[in-house]
């Protein structure tokens, strides 16, 4: 048996619930976890002032209602799984180092900030700076999954260092900016000057796009290890396409203000010809 | 014992421990992923002179492959773990990578790893990347065609190598269907190849010489040019010929069962009798009855 969470009183500003993890709740019964300290605004607050608490906590925790109010859930979670019925605030998922976080609906910004390990999923769409670094922060997301479904905003991966994030619509502008290493596979299309700044690194795209003048064309090619990740991603349930799977892709080798080791690849729109 | 008319003797075949891993290759198509698993398993058929045995284990359809494309499954089996990280290094570097549209992963999920793509990478003269998914670190190394993908490590376990039987037919054409047929039997078994060329062979050995420099020789007792003067001959009357099959298998259950079906295979493809190898017990860690086999039991 899981422990159910259902919003029954709104918060009126953000509500920070960075409690809201398996390890927090842990062996907590439900009359314990109410009492869990929570902040609204800028003030202290039981958790059952918010949520009406039931069952108990075995390492699955599910969370129902308009939760877009609702900060940190699951922030630096290492273990177990969260299943928001409905769409989340920012910040779902900081720091996590393992678990699963699945969110039914959309999501605010900051989606899995500076996240190590684990899996986020987000059903519907995304904030800004999805697996992004903080502000001042040297690298964002050091390893682990991040899965939206939907679209994202601005900045998604960030100052990435490793780990993998899909975006199963489009990302708006500067996708992937000053990516240290990992893999964003972008199923729509790129906003505007992707990989600005990066150093290591993969940026994917199903759809041209615009580069910017210090990414240079390298060659129209099948890179294996992409097949091995979009084999991966349709296991994860992305609608992955024979096109995708067997096409052609260009690469462009970026940024040249860097270190000119990352790569932008995207879907070679022109026939393939597949040797079978 | 009689399977049909073919008599099976009550001995055993000694097998040896060894280590054994499995290789996944894929490729464009299934002839370029077979043209590198030939390779890489061509001069692999005794450890005695090619340092491991290594054979082909299965083609593998596309949504059973790392990548989606056509693949082949291989075992590669040696003495210890380090030998198996050395001889894996050597034939996917020189067998798998250079051949056009290939890529490598690792087919054993196992604690015990050894270093593969890790020591390969370095062929790309730091252009390599690598990528980690799932756990899983492979390395992306420029070549002239693109990439190679090779997984970093490559899971290696126990493994039995050695198991055997010995087919005595009439003559060559007899006993080559009688062993064809066995081989045909053994071959798809999970975990299990055969090292010798068609599965097959004819030179078996004893683990010595009258030639000090040599540690391995001719076995006289199944030579049957050999009868009338070897001392201690295993050959019956009537037989002019006799082949081996041995097995290979990540564990004693599928050389046994590949034992078990080849025999039945060669009984019904009328070979005389059926035998097995062995250095009377003292040189092998298994003994493999062919009666306990038979009749379902282990030894």
């Amino acid at each position: 048996m899981s422990l159910d969470l259902t919003l029954h009183t709104a918060p009126l500003v953000p509500l920070e619930a960075d409690v809201l993890t398996p390890g927090r709740l842990s062996g907590l019964s439900a009359r314990e976890a109410a009492k869990l300290i929570v902040v609204h605004g800028n003030q202290a607050a039981e958790l059952g002032e918010f949520f009406r608490i039931s069952g108990v906590a075995n390492g699955e925790i599910h969370l129902t209602g308009d939760l877009s109010h609702v900060k940190l859930i699951g922030a630096g979670m290492a273990e177990g799984r969260i299943v928001v019925h409905g769409p989340a605030g920012m910040h779902v998922g900081a720091g996590m180092t393992g678990g699963e976080i699945v969110v039914e609906g959309n999501t605010g910004d900051w989606v899995g900030p500076e996240m190590s390990g684990g899996r986020i999923v987000v059903k519907g769409n995304a904030g800004h700076l999805v697996g992004s670094a903080s502000r001042g922060s040297p690298a964002g997301l050091q390893g682990g999954e991040i899965l939206v479904f939907g679209n994202a905003g601005n900045e998604v991966g960030g100052g990435m260092r490793r780990g993998l994030i899909a975006i199963g619509g489009d990302t708006s502008d500067f996708t992937g900016v000053n990516m240290l290493a990992g893999t964003v596979v972008v199923f729509g299309h790129l906003g505007a000057r992707p990989g600005a700044g990066m150093k290591r690194g993969s940026i994917v795209s199903m759809h041209p796009t615009e580069m910017l003048p210090t990414f240079s064309y390298a060659c129209t090619y099948r890179p294996v290890f992409l097949r091995v990740y979009l084999s991966y991603l349709q296991g994860l349930g992305f609608p992955v396409t024979e096109a995708q799977l067997n096409g052609s892709y260009q690469r462009w080798c970026g940024d040249a203000i860097e270190l000119n080791r990352g790569e932008i690849l995207y879907l070679d729109s022109s026939p393939t010809e597949v040797h079978r | 014992m009689y399977i049909h008319e073919t008599q099976i003797v009550d001995t055993f075949a000694e097998a040896f421990a060894m280590w054994g891993t499995r290789i996944v290759i894929t490729a464009e198509t299934a002839d370029w992923a077979m043209a590198a698993a030939q390779s890489m398993t061509g001069f692999a058929t005794s450890v005695i002179g090619c340092k491991c045995e290594a054979g082909i284990e299965a083609l593998l359809p596309t949504d059973q492959t790392p990548d989606a494309r056509p693949g082949v499954s291989v075992l590669l089996f040696s003495m210890n773990e380090e030998g198996v990280g050395k001889r894996l290094v050597e034939r996917i570097g020189q067998c798998v990578m250079t051949c056009p549209s290939t890529a490598c992963y690792n087919g054993l999920p196992a604690e015990k790893q050894v270093v593969v793509g890790g020591q390969l990478r370095y062929f790309g003269d730091k252009f390599q990347g690598s990528k980690l998914l799932a756990g899983r670190r492979m390395w992306r190394v420029p070549v002239m065609d693109g990439e190679f993908l090779v997984d970093d490590r490559f899971g290696i376990q126990p493994a039995v190598g050695g198991g055997n039987i010995l087919i005595l037919g009439r003559d060559q054409g007899a006993t080559l269907r009688a062993a064809e047929a066995s081989v045909r039997a053994m071959r798809g078994i999970p975990g299990a190849i055969l090292p010798f060329p068609g599965g097959v062979v004819r030179s078996g050995s004893k683990p010595k010489s009258r030639y000090k420099f040599l540690f391995a020789s001719t076995n006289e007792a199944y030579c049957p040019t050999l009868r009338a003067v070897a001392g201690e001959t295993q050959v019956i009357a009537g037989v002019g010929c006799v082949l081996e099959i041995v097995i290979d298998g990540l564990d004693l259950g599928a050389v046994e069962t590949a034992m078990r079906l080849g025999m039945h295979a060669a009984a019904q493809a009328g070979a005389l009798q059926i035998s097995a190898g062995n250095y009377g017990g003292g040189l092998g860690q298994y003994k493999i009855g062919l009666h306990p086999l038979l009749e379902g039991a282990a030894v």
